[in-house]
């Protein structure tokens, strides 16, 4: 739908100017940003797969390149960044959907809403997802 | 008694002119505040003793009109509804809310907000246009129908929320979560029958899926009307209508007439408001 411009617009910096306020705006702003980062990571993946179509040495090269200690820590943060993008997504999904929000209500002070009502849900998902993470991190840097 | 008399406090205050001032900026002024004092009573002050060509919008001075939305001290408040004293500190911040054009000083240009809102119908849509058009009577609701919707209904149109959104803080296409609430509103009131076209209005892109329940309009918002439950809520009933699981029922039915003790005080229906049409 379009609408008339808003000049006085906060941009990028709405979505990380929420430091007296819930902490769902982290998880939406981390919810965006990991989002990016996966993205980012689908298109590097893609090219360093894409060397094996110019034969094994090209392949063999990148395969040098990625692995590193550094590019581990890499493919680590974009595990972590899955299991809270995937966790949050489904917390969102659900929400979407209707759950844990709550029936509309009678607004009397001071005023309970969604926010809170679903806060438990969203603590919960923060938690499988560290979870998901740790455990990552163990066969990433224990285990493997 | 010490802590409870008047104290000096600064007032920073975000000024700009479009069509004069290049860029906004910033003035300070120290006024004696008072216990019980609010954000808008220390404009007042500062007006009348410092800045006499500061502008600002108010008219109720207790939070029903939802003229004074303001950005205080980083947060959309109004400023009527905001005393100096839960502040804190000794300086209060106030700049006009953003997320909007601004008019001049601290009045936002809620314009295009008020134009989503209208395209999105915010009155009862009935089948029948001869009803919609020429309504006969009372609509027939039960209070347990009342409810379904009440809660968005107290929206005052201040537009704290819409400033404290992140999407639309980065997304001009997105509705926002006042329209949006509201056209949930008229969504789940049983007299209605407007959702699917006002699903046809939203189909465009800028509708409730760009929500992705950041929380903060229902945080700010001074009556309690929480945005983001009936955005939600609004996306649960897309998702069965598009399953097709959405209970088809026509708007209420028009309430009996009355019989037995006459009504009194009514003579007559008042006259109609004139249309484009005449």
């Amino acid at each position: 739908m379009e609408s008339r411009a808003r000049p006085n617009r906060l941009g990028v910096l709405g979505w990380v100017g929420g430091g007296r306020w819930g902490f769902e705006r982290y998880l939406y702003t981390l919810h965006r940003l990991t989002g990016l980062g996966l993205v980012a990571y689908f298109v590097m993946h893609i090219f360093v797969t894409s060397a094996r179509a110019l034969g094994p040495e090209s392949w063999e090269q990148a395969m040098d390149v990625v692995s590193g200690p550094l590019f581990a820590v890499g493919e680590y943060l974009v595990f972590a960044a899955f299991a809270f993008h995937a966790v949050n997504g489904i917390r969102l999904a659900l929400i979407e959907l209707g759950f844990a929000v709550g029936r509309p209500i009678e607004p009397v002070y001071p005023y309970a809403t969604s926010v809170g009502r679903q806060r438990r849900l969203a603590r919960a998902a923060l938690m499988v997802a560290a979870v998901i993470a740790l455990w990552g991190g163990l066969d990433f840097f224990v285990l493997a | 008694m010490a802590g409870t008399g008047p104290r000096r406090v600064t007032f920073r205050l975000r000024r700009f002119e479009p069509g004069t001032d290049r860029e906004p900026r910033w003035e300070e002024h120290r006024v004696e505040v008072s216990p019980g004092m609010t954000v808008l009573d220390g404009l007042w002050k500062v007006k009348e003793l410092h800045a006499p060509s500061l502008a600002w919008r108010s008219s109720c001075r207790m939070g029903i009109c939802g003229s004074c939305g303001m950005l205080i001290n980083g947060r959309p408040r109004l400023a009527c509804n905001t005393q100096v004293a839960e502040l804190g500190g000794d300086v209060v911040t106030v700049a006009a809310l953003p997320n909007f054009g601004t008019v001049k000083d601290l009045v936002p240009d809620l314009g295009s907000m008020f134009e989503t809102h209208r395209d999105l119908m915010p009155y009862l849509l009935r089948d029948d246009p001869a009803e919609q058009d020429d309504p006969t009577r009372e609509y027939r609701q039960t209070p347990g129908e009342l409810e379904r919707y009440l809660q968005f209904s107290y929206c005052i149109k201040c537009g704290c929320c819409m400033a404290a959104c992140p999407t639309v803080a980065t997304d001009p296409h997105y509705a926002g979560p006042m329209p949006l609430g509201q056209a949930q509103r008229y969504n789940s009131d049983s007299r209605d029958g407007g959702f699917r076209r006002r699903r046809e209005t939203l189909s465009g892109g800028g509708g409730p899926w760009r929500c992705h329940f950041a929380g903060e309009c229902s945080q700010v918002c001074p009556k309690g009307v929480d945005p983001a439950k009936a955005i939600q809520l609004m996306k649960r009933d897309l998702v069965v209508d598009l399953l097709r699981l959405r209970r088809r029922r026509p708007p209420a039915p028009v309430a009996d007439e009355p019989h037995g003790t006459p009504r009194e005080g009514i003579a007559a229906p008042p006259p109609r408001t004139a249309t484009a049409e005449g």
